[in-house]
């Protein structure tokens, strides 16, 4: 409820467009700062560690956009890598269908586009793809209550990797391979900003004071006129959407997909990032996401003595730990800026209180 | 509200960045060591795939070090676990290529592993040979892929023309594993095959790979009463199948690739495997004296009898030898003219010369499960 | 004709194993509101345990009944332990949590349960001895139809398990203390049940069915690996649910039901979506019928 205690005032912008232009502008700056850095960046850093970066990258996106459904809707939802694998999938057929098309190449080659432009129209149309399966699989599971929900998604995490299998289209059991090498760190960058920046205005929104209500009492929300079923699911597709397009990126990343990429066990990983950094922080997410990636690097070789999945085993026994002596996680419901002494934060929130929001 | 973002965004980057730009860890001291990674499934449900193919590699290693390496280098291998995941498979091969600067890698046996491993070889030219992936799009990603088996068109051709020609039989029932595109791709050609040689498929049943019943399929098969079943699937699955096939009163033999290879088969099959029939890359009976001195050192030092895949981890690593005695220089693309070219290499599991599509012609034998244990049955010959 | 009745015959041994894990859902799920996601995992332990009686004691050489009766014990026993231990460190402490810690908790120790399992256990697939009943073989045909007698026996002993606890249950002050708790805790304790020690046993009753079940598929389809346990677990979750979650005729029910749908949808029509059946028919019960066949409708209380 510290959410509560912060604002004095509902705050009433519209969901995402009320930046002064100082702020559009300084978006836009960083933005175009991550792409021009970004090849130096390919070249200057040893590409094993440039793979780490990028996953650290998809893996913030999907534990952040876990916890806006996780976290702050307090739905238990352990499906997320089916949401991952229809925006990898889409993603990656658009790309390829774009690349194979005489029009597209000819309209890329007189425009002076580059190639990767491809790549933000297969993110969108995936993370769309994935919202849509959000809304398909949240419209009849909300109702329900948090344990059969946890089922049921885990349900769908299966159902949407057994029709990928059978597939053809999109390769059956064999999956997709030769997918272009798009994900440059530009994109990983903004997709991530992005990612945060959606998530971090929906929760400080009136959706987000909603989602809170779902949390917290359901029934009191009801009671209060709270619609709690659209509620959940809005989260619930925006979640999906986000998940998407990690899916894309992380398709183009790797380069092959295939259905067996995407089942409980990635979930779980992302479920993991979710409840260490805390749920209800989203810099709790991108901390935990980070570490538990690198994490998983260190151990690779500590993981060939043992021969066996000495990750999954270390990765449960935490989350039990975790969830017995310190269920918040690391940050709780407290973001980053809980920490900075109290000058540097009315500094920085200095727009905000302009608009009159914050304290 | 906005900075605070930034903030928050940078931070998280800012602690990766430091892993980013830090650790540009550059090669130890040039040591008198020449360096080989491999990546196979170690843990996993297939892991004896990639222990049995460590083994090869092993022995074979440590035989070439003892006659004193190759141009007055030994060798050492890398082996990186990948849990039978490709995307595990491609960061290994990344981390093997980037991090520990080898100069080849040997990897893998499934074919899904080495398709996402291969476009990562080939764009850092790091010469890389499988030992034992079937599936023909491997080698097509670039020319610095290699394999030293056979691919599945040739290998559906081979259990194909048995079944006509050895077997003599007309109509044959297949079931395969719809989740391991190794299975898919061997039905596919074994298909092509036995049809153009006159043969009927008169049922095309399918499982996932973990099931455990497969009883409804059988059934379905045994209605169409053929006289044989062909089970291009892994050897996890294909020791039930064959139980429950006879317990629901089907005899006719079963057929299978190279997925079957191994003595877990035998354990949990059990009776029901006898009379069975599979392609394979060698055969532990092959009385030539190369091949079974092998097989005594190998039992030396594993005390055991090598399977197929073990045969095929060790001939890779002898390829790569000698391509690199025969390469003017231990540099990569030296290695690879090298493996292009090789020619007639006595192999344990046959004569291996490496064609223009970079895959291995030789021939395949046919394995019958005789008395609890694998008998040579045939030779089939490309082309 | 045949090939129906031997999709029946198949159903109705898939469906006993199934009943029996479910059994141990809807028994726990009674008394905690909680889903035991571990559940699977018992299962699991049951095979192993039994598999490593059976070759410990040898009991291969001496086969009939009595090897089967001791190798059912020894995993009936271990899985009641288990579950014993994993409600007393993993649950017990958080009772008074909320509930989505509880169920990230179940998640936890299953997938810990899983993958120490394949630690302890190797991850190969191993091989049940099924010799301990020598009766392979000697299956029953009529023409085309083939009985396993297996299949009889896994039959059988499922059913004689279901009598026995429905017995317990309904018919024993500890079944009654059982149906008192999953009434509502607090007013069981005020009738001076003790409710820690109920939830104990009802774990440890709940855990053996499925040691049982290991045992069971052990015996049937020989091939036992650490990771076994999830898909049926969460079959049998979804048998429960079908059945109406808290009730345990309607465990049972639900459970031949799921059996006889899996086997027809695989044998007359795409037998690769058989994994994902379970869960359509979970999405359909959920939206329709979420009290399930036999349940109850429960109001929710505030």
């Amino acid at each position: 409820m510290e959410a509560v205690r912060r604002q004095t005032r509902m705050p009433k912008h519209r969901f995402l467009f009320s930046a002064s232009t100082y702020q559009t502008l300084s978006w836009g700056l960083v933005l175009l700062a991550a792409f021009v850095v970004s090849p130096w960046i390919e070249q200057g850093i040893n590409p094993y560690w440039f793979t780490i970066v990028i996953y650290c990258g998809i893996n913030i996106i999907l534990a952040v956009s876990l916890n806006l459904v996780n976290g702050f809707t307090g739905q238990f939802s352990i499906g997320h890598a089916g949401f991952m694998a229809v925006g990898a999938y889409v993603a990656a057929v658009v790309t390829m269908a774009l690349g194979a098309n005489p029009a597209w190449n000819e309209f890329v080659a007189s425009n002076g586009i580059s190639e990767s432009a491809v790549l933000p129209i297969g993110l969108c149309l995936g993370g769309i793809a994935a919202a849509g399966a959000g809304y398909m699989v949240g419209m009849p599971s909300l109702r329900l209550r948090g344990d059969y929900l946890a089922i049921v998604t885990l349900g769908f995490g299966e159902i949407i990797r057994v029709i990928m299998m059978n597939t053809e289209a999109v390769g059956g059991a064999s999956g997709l391979n030769n997918i272009p090498f798009l994900s440059n760190f530009g994109w990983v960058y903004s997709s991530v900003v992005l990612t945060v920046f959606c998530v971090w205005r929906m929760v400080h929104s009136s959706h987000g004071r909603t989602l809170l209500a779902v949390r917290e009492d359901e029934i009191a929300g009801e009671a209060m006129g709270v619609n709690t079923t659209q509620a959940k699911v809005r989260a619930f597709a925006m979640g999906a959407f986000f998940a998407g397009v990690a899916g894309g990126l992380y398709a183009h990343q790797l380069r092959i997909l295939t259905p067996q990429t995407f089942d409980f066990n990635r979930s779980f990983e992302v479920v993991i990032m979710v409840v260490l950094g805390g749920m209800g922080s989203i810099s709790g997410s991108v901390v935990a996401a980070v570490l538990l990636t690198v994490l998983r690097e260190a151990l690779r070789v500590v993981q060939t003595w043992y021969e066996i999945d000495i990750r999954m085993v270390i990765y449960s026994l935490v989350l039990i730990i975790l969830m017995l002596t310190r269920p918040n996680g690391l940050f709780g419901s407290r973001e980053i800026t809980d920490f900075f002494p109290a000058s540097l934060r009315r500094k920085l929130a200095g727009g905000a209180e302009a608009r009159g929001g914050v304290k | 509200m906005n900075m605070r973002l930034v903030t928050r965004v940078t931070l998280g980057f800012a602690v990766a960045a430091p892993l980013a730009i830090g650790p540009n860890i550059e090669a130890q001291a040039a040591e008198d060591f020449i360096k080989i990674g491999e990546v196979g499934s170690t843990t996993g449900s297939e892991a004896t795939f990639g222990v049995a193919t460590h083994q090869g590699v092993d022995l074979a290693i440590k035989e070439i070090n003892a006659t004193g390496g190759i141009k007055g280098k030994k060798l050492k291998v890398i082996l990186l676990d990948d849990q039978g995941k490709p995307e595990e498979a491609a960061t290994a091969t990344t981390r093997l290529i980037t991090q520990d600067k080898v100069t080849a890698i040997i990897g893998e046996v499934a074919s899904s592993r080495s398709l996402a491993m291969a476009p990562i070889a080939q764009q850092y030219k790091i010469p890389m040979i499988s030992p034992s992936s079937t599936n023909p799009k491997v080698t097509e990603i670039g020319d610095y892929i290699f394999r030293v088996c056979f691919i599945d068109p040739f290998q559906g051709f081979v259990m194909a023309r048995f079944a006509a020609e050895n077997l003599k039989i007309k109509r044959v029932a297949i079931l395969r594993d719809v989740k391991n595109d190794y299975s898919v791709g061997l039905a596919k050609y074994f298909t092509e095959t036995f049809k153009k040689l006159g043969g009927d498929i008169v049922l095309d049943q399918s499982y996932s790979a973990g099931d455990i019943d497969f009883k409804s399929q059988l059934t379905a098969i045994r209605a169409t009463k053929p006289d044989a079943i062909f089970v291009p699937g892994y050897y996890t699955e294909v020791g039930l199948i064959a139980r429950q096939a006879r317990s629901l009163g089907i005899k006719v033999p079963m057929m299978g690739g190279d997925g079957w290879d191994s003595p877990k088969l035998l354990q949990i099959g059990g009776k029901a495997m006898e009379g069975a029939y599979f392609s394979n890359h060698y055969s532990a009976e092959d009385k030539s004296p190369h091949v079974q001195a092998f097989i005594d050192r190998y039992r030396k030092a594993y005390k055991d009898t090598p399977s197929g895949l073990a045969a095929m981890g060790f001939d890779a690593t002898m390829v790569l030898a000698d391509a690199m005695k025969r390469a003017k220089s231990l540099s990569t693309s030296d290695i690879r003219a090298a493996l292009a070219a090789t020619k007639d290499f006595q192999g344990v599991t046959g004569r291996i010369s490496i064609d223009q599509q970079r895959n291995a012609v030789k021939p395949a034998v046919v394995l019958k499960v005789v008395n609890g244990s694998f008998a040579y049955e045939s030779t089939i010959r490309p082309g | 004709m045949d090939q129906f009745l031997q999709h029946v015959i198949n159903a109705l041994s898939l469906g006993s194993i199934y009943a029996l894990i479910a059994l141990g859902y809807t028994m726990v799920f009674g008394v905690l509101q909680l889903i035991n996601f571990a559940h699977g995992e018992i299962y699991m332990l049951g095979a192993f345990t039994g598999m490593y009686t059976i070759r410990w004691l040898r009991l291969e050489e001496h086969p009939g009944i009595g090897s089967l009766i001791i190798a059912l014990i020894a995993a009936m026993a271990a899985s009641a332990t288990a579950g014993f231990i994993i409600e007393r460190l993993a649950y017990r402490p958080l009772r008074k949590s909320p509930r989505i810690n509880l169920l990230i908790t179940a998640v936890g120790v299953s997938l810990f349960l899983q993958y120490s399992g394949q630690l302890v256990f190797g991850s190969d697939p191993q091989f049940f001895p099924t010799g301990i009943l020598e009766i392979e073989g000697y299956n029953w045909s009529y023409g085309d139809l083939v009985i396993e007698p297996m299949q009889i026996v896994a039959l059988v002993l499922a059913l004689i398990l279901m009598f026995v606890l429905q017995y317990i249950i309904f018919r024993t002050r500890l079944g009654r203390a059982m149906r008192a708790v999953s009434f509502n805790h607090d007013f069981a304790s005020l009738m001076g049940i003790p409710t820690n020690q109920i939830i104990s046993a009802t774990f440890m009753l709940g855990s053996a069915l499925a040691g049982a079940a290991g045992v069971l598929v052990g015996l049937i389809y020989p091939k036992i690996d650490p990771l076994m346990g999830t898909m049926p677990g969460l079959k049998a979750f979804v048998a429960a649910v079908l059945g109406g979650i808290g009730n345990v005729t309607g465990a049972v029910l639900g459970a031949f039901t799921l059996g006889l749908a899996e086997e027809f949808l695989v044998g007359y029509w795409v037998p690769t979506y058989r994994d994902a059946l379970a869960f359509g028919i979970l999405i359909l019960i959920l939206l329709f019928k979420p009290s399930g066949l036999l349940g109850v409708h429960r109001a929710e209380k505030v």
